[in-house]
C-alpha cells in the first residue's frame, strides 16, 4: 500500500468518485450549472452531472461523477481508539456467559426529581435506540428498570437486593447542575454503603461530558447519541477488567 | 383466489385456539378499569386543557380530576358518577371548571347514591354521548370526503412516515409527501411518549425523533391533509399511535380529530415497553371500541417480533399474534375491514431462497385474513448503511407486496438506520414503489406457486407451528405465556410493569357511560 492514495475508479490514481445531493433550485439548466459549481468547489475536476430530476417544484436531485484532486496521506491518518471493542449482541452474550457463568445484573433508573426516562428507556427497553435493541434484548443481561424519580437510598437498596453488577443512572434535567449533584450523591451513597464491593456505576445524559467520570465518582459517563450496543460492550469490557484484577 | 390450499379445518382450529387463549384475558379486561380509561371517558365528556400553573409543568386537567377522585373516593365506581355528582352539588357548568376548582382544593368527591346516582349517571351519559356524536360526525365526514375525492387509485396504499419533532415542519413534509404520491401519512411520536401517563397539550415543536401526539397537533395535521387532499384529488389518510400508557385517551382524541388509522397492538406495550399486561389489555379493549365507532383502521405491530427474533424461526409467532390481535379486535367490535394486521420483510437476505420464504409468509397472512387491510412493512434489521444494497432490497420488498396482494405498503427507505430520510431518500423510495407497481402491478394474476413447491410447503409449515404454539398458550394461559417469554423473548409477569398502579378492579356498581354507549347499550 502506498503512503499517498487517491480514490480508485477503474485506473490507479484516477481519483474518480460519485456523489448525490439535492439543491433547493427548480429543475433546469441553471440547477445543473449550480450542481456543477458545487462539485467543482468540492474538489471534483472535471465533474459530470450524469443525472438530475425535479423533486417537487422547488428542488432538484443530482448524481455527479468526477475526479477529485485531493490526495490522502496515510501517515497523517489518526484513528481514535475506543477503550473497548464494540461487540455484537451475540458476542456480548457469549463473552458474559464464559466470564460469569450467570447473567450480568443491570439496575437502571432516573434519580432525583428527573422524570425524563427517554434516555434510560432508550438504553434499557428492548425497543432500543438508533436501530439497536436495548439491553433487555441481551440474553445474558438481567435488566431491572426502576423508571423515573428513584431516590438514592431506594436505588442502593434495589441494587443490593438484585446483587447488581452495574447501576445505570440517567439524568436529563440540568437545572442548577442537578445532574451533577444527583450523580455525586449517588456515587457517594454506593461507596458508603458498599465500599469496594459496589457495582459498576455508569451515568448517562445529553449534558454529561465523558471526561467527568472522576468528578462524578462513577466508572463511566456516556453522552448524547450513545447506543445500547456501546453500553453493553462497555459493560463486558469493565467486567473483564474487574475479573482481571481479582485473578 | 386461494393459492396455498390451506386446510380450512386447520385454519378454523387456529382461530378457535386464539379465541380460547384470549377468553380469560377478555374477562380480566371487562372486570377492570384504568386511570387511562377513566380519563378517556372524561375527554369524551368534553374536558380539555391543562393546568399550566402546576409545578410539574402542564398537567392536563383530566389527570388532576382523576387523581383527586381516586384519592378521595376511589375509581372502582368509575370517575363519571363522582365527577358529575360534584358538578351538580357545586353548581358548576363544565368539567374544565370543575377541574380548576379541584386543583384549588374546593371539591370533595363522593360516590352518589339513590336519586343522586341516577341524576349523575344521566348527566354523564348525556355529556359522553355528545363526544361520541362528534366521533360519528367525523366518521360521516370521512366517508363524504372519500366519496367526493376518492380512495387511492391503486392497491397497496402507499404509507409514508414523517417525523421532525415540530408539527409545523411535519405539515410541510406531509403535504410534499402527498403530492409525491403518498396515500397515508404517519406522524411518528416523540421517543418515550408511550411511557408518559398523560397526553401533552397544544401544538408542539420540540419532540425527540418524532412529534408529540396531542389533540392540537392532530387537528393541525388533519386540516393540512384535507387541503392537500383537494389538491391531489384523493383522500389522504392520517395515522398516529394509540399505544402506551395513554392508549384509550389517544384513541378518543383521534376520533375527535378524524384521524384515519392508528397503530394499536394488543401486546406491543407489554413486550417492548414493559407496560403492565393487565393495564394494556384493559386499555386496548376500550381503545379498540373507540376505533370501531370512529371507523379507524388499526395497525398491529407484528413487525416488531421479527426485528428482535429471527424472521424465519419466529415466523409463526407473527401468525399467532395476528390471530390474537384479530380476536381481540373482533371482540371489541372492529370488523375485518378495519384490521390492518401487520407483518414484515425481515428475513436475512443472505439466507438461501429468502425471497421465496418472504412470499410464503406474506401469502399466508393474505390467505388467512382475506378481508383485512394487511399492513406490509419494509426491511429494517438488514439495512446496513449500504444504501445501494438497501435500495435493491426495498425493490424486492415492494415486489413481494404487489405479488401477494398486500393492502397498505409502508415505504422502505434505503437510509434506514443511517439518517432520518432526506427529501431525496423519500423521492427515490417512492420512485422504487412506482416502478414496481407499474412494472408488475398485476403480476399476481400470473403468479401460481407450485402446489408442492417451497412456498406452499413453507406456508403450511408456519401455520402448523402457529397452531402448536397456540395450543401451548391455551394450556399455559396467555398471561403465563407472556410472563414466560413466549413472545419476542421478553418475560413480562402480569403483576409487574409500568402503569400497574393505574389498574382498578371494578365494583359491582361501576358505571361508565362510554362503555355503555360504545357497546350499544
Amino acid at each position: 500500500m502506498s503512503r499517498y492514495v487517491r480514490p480508485y475508479g477503474d485506473t490507479t490514481g484516477d481519483g474518480m468518485i460519485q456523489t448525490s445531493f439535492t439543491l433547493p433550485v427548480p429543475f433546469g439548466p441553471k440547477a445543473d450549472g449550480a450542481a456543477l459549481q458545487l462539485a467543482q468547489k468540492m474538489g471534483m475536476d472535471p465533474a459530470m452531472v450524469v443525472h438530475s430530476h425535479a423533486i417537487g417544484a422547488d428542488f432538484t436531485f443530482f448524481v455527479v461523477y468526477g475526479s477529485v484532486k485531493h490526495i490522502v496521506d496515510l501517515d497523517d491518518v489518526r484513528v481514535v481508539e475506543r477503550e473497548y471493542p464494540l461487540l455484537s449482541p451475540s458476542e456480548v452474550n457469549t463473552t458474559l456467559k464464559k466470564l460469569l457463568r450467570r447473567k450480568l445484573v443491570v439496575v437502571g433508573g432516573c434519580i432525583g426529581t428527573d422524570a425524563h426516562t427517554v434516555g434510560i428507556d432508550a438504553i434499557l427497553n428492548i425497543k432500543g435506540f438508533a436501530g439497536e435493541k436495548g439491553l433487555e434484548y441481551y440474553r445474558e443481561l438481567k435488566v431491572v428498570n426502576l423508571g423515573a424519580q428513584v431516590s438514592v437510598p431506594e436505588l442502593v437498596r434495589r441494587a443490593r437486593h438484585e446483587k447488581a453488577d452495574a447501576v445505570l443512572v440517567s439524568q436529563v434535567v440540568t437545572q442548577r447542575d442537578a445532574h451533577i449533584l444527583n450523580t455525586q450523591e449517588m456515587s457517594a451513597a454506593f461507596r458508603e454503603a458498599m465500599g469496594d464491593r459496589r457495582p459498576l456505576l455508569v451515568a448517562g445524559g445529553p449534558r454529561f461530558d465523558p471526561l467527568m467520570a472522576g468528578e462524578l465518582g462513577v466508572d463511566r459517563v456516556f453522552s448524547r447519541g450513545t447506543t445500547p450496543g456501546e453500553v453493553a460492550s462497555y459493560l463486558v469490557h469493565a467486567v473483564k477488567e474487574k475479573k482481571g484484577v481479582a485473578a | 383466489m386461494a393459492l396455498l390450499d390451506l386446510d380450512p379445518k386447520v385454519v378454523a382450529t387456529a382461530r378457535k385456539l386464539a379465541a380460547r387463549a384470549a377468553e380469560p384475558v377478555v374477562s380480566i379486561a371487562k372486570a377492570h378499569t384504568t386511570v387511562a380509561v377513566e380519563r378517556a371517558t372524561l375527554r369524551l365528556a368534553g374536558i380539555t386543557g391543562a393546568d399550566s400553573t402546576h409545578r410539574a409543568g402542564d398537567v392536563p386537567w383530566v389527570n388532576r380530576v382523576i387523581d383527586t377522585v381516586r384519592e378521595q373516593c376511589g375509581l372502582e365506581h368509575g370517575v363519571s358518577l363522582p365527577a358529575f355528582h360534584a358538578l351538580r352539588e357545586n353548581n358548576i357548568a363544565t368539567l374544565t371548571e370543575l377541574a380548576e376548582a379541584t386543583a384549588a382544593g374546593q371539591i370533595k368527591f363522593t360516590v352518589p347514591q339513590g336519586k343522586d346516582r341516577d341524576r349523575a349517571a344521566k348527566a354523564a351519559r348525556t355529556a359522553v354521548a355528545k363526544g361520541i356524536r362528534t366521533i360519528d360526525r367525523n366518521k360521516a365526514q370521512r366517508e363524504k370526503l372519500v366519496t367526493k375525492l376518492g380512495d387511492p387509485p391503486q392497491r397497496p396504499w402507499i404509507y409514508l412516515i414523517v417525523a421532525t419533532g415540530d408539527i409545523d415542519e411535519d405539515v410541510v413534509q406531509a403535504q410534499n409527501a402527498a403530492r409525491a404520491g403518498a396515500d397515508i401519512i404517519a406522524v411518528i411520536r416523540s421517543t418515550g411518549q408511550s411511557l408518559l401517563d398523560y397526553v401533552p397539550e397544544g401544538a408542539t415543536h420540540h419532540g425527540f425523533a418524532g412529534t408529540y401526539a396531542t389533540q392540537e397537533n392532530f387537528r393541525i395535521m388533519r386540516a393540512a391533509l384535507d387541503d392537500v387532499s383537494k389538491e391531489v384529488g384523493r383522500y389522504v389518510r392520517l395515522t398516529n399511535y394509540a399505544s402506551g400508557l395513554c392508549m384509550p385517551e389517544i384513541a378518543v382524541l383521534a376520533g375527535l380529530q378524524r384521524l384515519d388509522m392508528m397503530l394499536n397492538d394488543s401486546m406491543y406495550g407489554i413486550l417492548f415497553r414493559d407496560i403492565n399486561p393487565i393495564r394494556t389489555f384493559v386499555d386496548q379493549r376500550f381503545s379498540r371500541q373507540v376505533h370501531a365507532r370512529a371507523g379507524i383502521i388499526i395497525n398491529t405491530g407484528e413487525d416488531n417480533y421479527l426485528t428482535t427474533a429471527d424472521a424465519v424461526d419466529a415466523a409463526h409467532t407473527v401468525t399467532v399474534s395476528q390471530l390474537l390481535n384479530e380476536h381481540f379486535a373482533h371482540e371489541a367490535g372492529l370488523p375485518d375491514e378495519l384490521l390492518g394486521l401487520g407483518h414484515a420483510f425481515e428475513i436475512n437476505p443472505k439466507v438461501p431462497d429468502s425471497f421465496r420464504l418472504e412470499l410464503a409468509h406474506a401469502l399466508l397472512a393474505r390467505e388467512l385474513f382475506p378481508d383485512a387491510p394487511l399492513k406490509w412493512m419494509p426491511p429494517t434489521k438488514h439495512m446496513t448503511g449500504d444504501v445501494f444494497n438497501g435500495y435493491l432490497l426495498d425493490g424486492f420488498f415492494n415486489l413481494c407486496g404487489v405479488l401477494t396482494g398486500q393492502s397498505i405498503l409502508l415505504v422502505g427507505m434505503m437510509t434506514e438506520a443511517v439518517v432520518t430520510p432526506f427529501l431525496s431518500d423519500r423521492d427515490l423510495a417512492l420512485a422504487n414503489v412506482r416502478y414496481v407497481l407499474n412494472a408488475a402491478g398485476n403480476l399476481a394474476e400470473d403468479f401460481r406457486p407450485a402446489p408442492d413447491g417451497l412456498i406452499v410447503k413453507r406456508a403450511h409449515q408456519v401455520l402448523g407451528e402457529a397452531v402448536d404454539l397456540l395450543e401451548r398458550i391455551v394450556d399455559d394461559g396467555l398471561l403465563n405465556a407472556i410472563a414466560d417469554g413466549t413472545f419476542g423473548l421478553m418475560k413480562r409477569p402480569a403483576d409487574m410493569g409500568k402503569g400497574a398502579d393505574g389498574v382498578v378492579e371494578k365494583a359491582p356498581e361501576y358505571y361508565n357511560p362510554a362503555s355503555e354507549l360504545l357497546e350499544g347499550m
